[in-house]
């Protein structure tokens, strides 16, 4: 990555490295001890390593003249290897604990192996480390490409993906040593929440900077949907996120909302993290990579608009609906619902625009099994999003809460919408940066999709069952008025549901390790400088 | 939009592009589909119904209240009682009255005893296991020995305020350290009450220690008996194990274990039915292990 930058950009490189190096230093010799002091290592770990390359390759020789003219592949390329490199850590601790909950003694007495540590791994693992990683890596590679213009500077992009790194490295590894601030899927420490923002803003800067460089005259839809992503997930973090730190020295903090402002605070950031996170910014990966694979118009630019804007104003208000038949105020409960309801249209023009745009290409999707990754997602995206419309209806989420519904709706959602978008973006793009015309091996590719869509499959219809069940079971009353079933009886139940799930995302993992493998050889089989198209010419995809 | 660009028609649909192209990609100048409208029309539809309805909108310190004027914490307490009142039919009758007098009404103990498994097991069995086979620490419930009676009458006090629970009614029983003895004296009367089970109680330092340290509270010779939650020494009602190195670990930290209070959290009635059914599960085991 180094011999991308100019002398220049690596002196700022080694500068920023240094202080990097110096955070890291005074972070860990204030705390001393514990997950901060650990975390001060990690970074201090990160900052010389990286100051040391770049010293030593400051006399290296520079890039080629051109650079100016041709896209900068370098970011999205790593940011492509820590997207497989952090499917790996995340759906493998998912499998785990999905096995912990069918073999609840298999955890050795080591605190870092309990469920409770592990689970939190899983969601850190796979929303922002997977998730996250390909968001980044993907919008630097579409925002470049539709707009006709190289990232505006060559120095962020870096900054960008490793602080995003560090930020769930310092989660994952915070959740084991037993430190989080307990608040679901922002459970990082206040000075990682800092931090974020920090990363943050100069991702939104650099996409803002190159999206003002264009040399097309107008901004194209999947940029709208990632700018969202970037500046809304900004707004979540920081207003969930408040808090006051015990000590500045150590990683213990107090939120600053507490009791039901709390809760709904937590939820609004939740659920829009599902909606900016895990929608908008695939929605801009779908926008992309599904008419450039079936080299199809879209089917109507009216009907992306409307989905636009529709889910951009009414996913804000429907975080409340997690918290239906609580202590919040009923009318706060009816907002959510409502609003979950109009939610479907705009979630279901965006399904049916990306299907719809296929016609004309349904013979691709029967043989190219990139496209019909992207294809299955859209079918993911129009069930899971019915089904959240569906479940947010109060007298519906009085049966579905608390049970594995709500896990079989997430994971229809991130296995069968998230994960098979990435996946098709990635066997899109990563070709096409490593200069070749294919991945090194098309017949894993099939496999893996036949494996992740079995898997998503076994995994989401096992949990509707695990979830109707357990809500069935715990409302059951016998004829005399007494409960049915003891909360023994309904945990029992769950235990062929638990095997299935586990055999599901086993299924789905061994393609994502198919996948990572495919890569690599891949991107080992040619020099990342052949990625670098020149500007001016377009090849038709 | 851009008329001045040259329309081109997609073959396939029949429609024209947005005249804009993107690294190859182009739009359709499809119209929305009237589906599209009317389906989200119906949602307004549906929300704004829901509106005039429920709850909705805040209004400062106030809130629109809906024409069916609910409340979910007047809901929720309406359910509660339609479910007491239901359950109550058979429940009422567990509530006073002779505990034998209540055991011989065959009709309700058929009523009741279901409903007692399932709250011994969301309450109970946690702790005394799910049949009431207990777990080290946790005593055995079916079994004929009792701490603190058998009397059912004892067995729903301990239910009620628990042992060593904090509430002020707690039975309170403690077994004290005897960390002032000598390591040998201990362990010479950790040899001696790990033998009673076996009738191995002969005389000497270790009997003349059990004499004058523990005879108090475990009876003449740990006979036991006396009900106050310090169990026989001489049968297999010690919870926490009689083997020589356990009771030495109990004779120099002590035991002081814990059973938390019910009557906050389970009706009277409710109590005295897990009263029936503790007492029915001893009676069951013990005429087993006879």
């Amino acid at each position: 990555m180094i011999n991308t930058l100019s002398l220049s950009e690596r002196r700022l490189g080694l500068v920023l490295s240094v202080l990097l190096a110096v955070l890291g230093l005074v972070m860990a010799a204030a705390a001393r001890h514990g997950a901060m002091a650990v975390h001060g290592g990690m970074a201090m770990v990160l900052g010389v390593a990286l100051a040391v390359k770049l010293a030593a390759a400051l006399d290296d020789p520079l890039p080629a003249a051109g650079r100016a003219s041709r896209y900068y592949d370098a970011p999205t390329r790593f940011g492509i290897v820590m997207t497989l490199i952090w499917a790996m850590i995340g759906m493998g601790a998912g499998v785990w604990v999905a096995a912990l909950l069918y073999w609840p003694e298999a955890t050795p007495l080591l605190p870092w192996t309990s469920f409770g540590r592990l689970r939190p791994v899983h969601t850190t693992g796979i929303i922002f480390g997977f998730g996250g990683n390909a968001l980044i890596a993907t919008s630097f590679f579409v925002v470049q490409r539709t707009s006709r213009t190289r990232l505006a500077d060559s120095v962020s992009p870096w900054v960008v993906l490793l602080g995003f790194n560090l930020f769930c490295l310092w989660g994952v590894s915070g959740y084991l040593m037993g430190s989080t601030q307990s608040k679901e899927y922002a459970e990082a420490e206040w000075y990682a929440d800092i931090w974020l923002v920090v990363v943050w803003v100069t991702y939104f800067i650099l996409y803002l900077r190159t999206l003002a460089r264009r040399h097309e005259p107008h901004i194209y839809v999947a940029n709208w949907y990632y700018l969202a992503f970037i500046l809304v997930v900004a707004m979540l973090h920081i207003v969930n996120n408040l808090a006051l730190p015990v000590r500045l020295t150590t990683a213990e903090s107090f939120p600053i909302w507490a009791g039901v402002q709390d809760a709904m605070v937590q939820w609004w950031y939740g659920h829009n993290a599902v909606a900016f996170f895990l929608t908008a910014g695939f929605l801009g990966m779908l926008y992309y990579f599904l008419p450039v694979r079936s080299g199809r118009p879209i089917w109507s630019y009216r009907l992306s608009i409307l989905s636009f804007w529709g889910i951009v104003f009414f996913y804000i208000w429907v975080g409340s609906h997690h918290l239906h038949y609580t202590a919040l105020p009923y009318w706060a409960q009816t907002l959510g619902m409502t609003f979950s309801v109009m939610l479907l249209v705009p979630s279901w023009a965006s399904a049916g625009n990306a299907i719809a745009t296929l016609n004309g290409a349904w013979h691709k999707v029967r043989d190219d099994a990139t496209l019909r990754f992207m294809f299955v997602a859209a079918v993911f995206y129009g069930l899971s999003t019915f089904e959240g419309s569906f479940l947010a209806i109060r007298p519906v989420n009085s049966l579905s809460h608390y049970t594995d519904w709500t896990v079989g709706h997430v994971h229809s959602g991130t296995l069968g919408w998230v994960a098979m978008i990435i996946f098709g973006a990635i066997y899109t793009l990563v070709p096409q940066i490593s200069g070749r015309e294919t991945m090194a091996s098309p017949r894993a590719v099939e496999w893996h999709f036949w494996l992740a869509v079995t898997g998503t499959l076994i995994y989401v219809v096992a949990m509707w069952n695990a979830g109707i069940t357990q809500g069935l079971m715990w409302r059951a009353y016998d004829e005399n008025g007494a409960l049915s079933y003891s909360f023994i009886e309904s945990v029992r139940a769950m235990a062929p549901y638990y095997l299935l799930r586990t055999i599901g995302g086993a299924m789905f993992l061994a393609g994502a390790v198919i996948c990572a493998l495919n890569c690599r050889a891949t991107m080992r089989a040619a020099p990342i400088e052949a990625a670098d198209r020149p500007l001016a010419t377009q090849p038709a995809e | 939009m851009s008329d001045h660009h040259q329309r081109e028609i997609d073959p396939v649909t029949g429609y024209d592009t947005t005249g804009h192209e993107w690294n190859g990609i182009k739009e359709l100048n499809t119209p929305f589909p009237r589906i599209a409208i009317w389906a989200l029309l119906i949602t307004v539809v549906y929300a704004v119904i829901a509106w005039i309805l429920l709850p909705a909108w805040p209004l400062g310190r106030d809130y629109t209240r809906g024409l069916l004027g609910l409340n979910q914490g007047d809901m929720a307490v309406a359910g509660y009682r339609d479910i007491s009142d239901w359950r109550g039919e058979w429940l009422a009758k567990m509530e006073t009255g002779d505990f034998e007098v209540l055991r011989a009404d065959a009709d309700l103990m058929a009523t009741a005893m279901p409903a007692a498994e399932r709250l011994f097991a969301d309450n109970c069995a946690a702790c005394h296991g799910e049949t009431g086979q207990g777990g080290p620490g946790f005593p055995v419930l079916s079994d004929a020995h009792w701490l603190w009676g058998a009397d059912p009458e004892a067995i729903a006090e301990t239910i009620r305020f628990g042992i060593n629970s904090g509430h002020p009614d707690a039975r309170i029983a403690e077994m004290p350290a005897f960390d002032w003895m000598s390591r040998e004296e201990r362990a010479a009367v950790a040899r001696y009450v790990s033998g009673l089970p076996e009738g191995r109680d002969g005389a000497g330092v270790a009997a003349d220690l059990f004499a004058e340290n523990c005879a108090s509270c475990h009876g003449d010779g740990g006979e036991g008996g006396l009900e106050i939650g310090a169990p026989s020494l001489r049968d297999a009602a010690v919870i926490y194990g009689q083997d020589s190195r356990t009771v030495q670990e109990t004779l120099r930290g002590g035991r002081a274990g814990t059973m938390p209070a019910w009557t906050d959290r389970l009706s009277e009635a409710e109590i005295r039915l897990l009263t029936l059914y503790v007492a029915g599960l001893a009676e069951a085991g013990g005429e087993g292990a006879e």
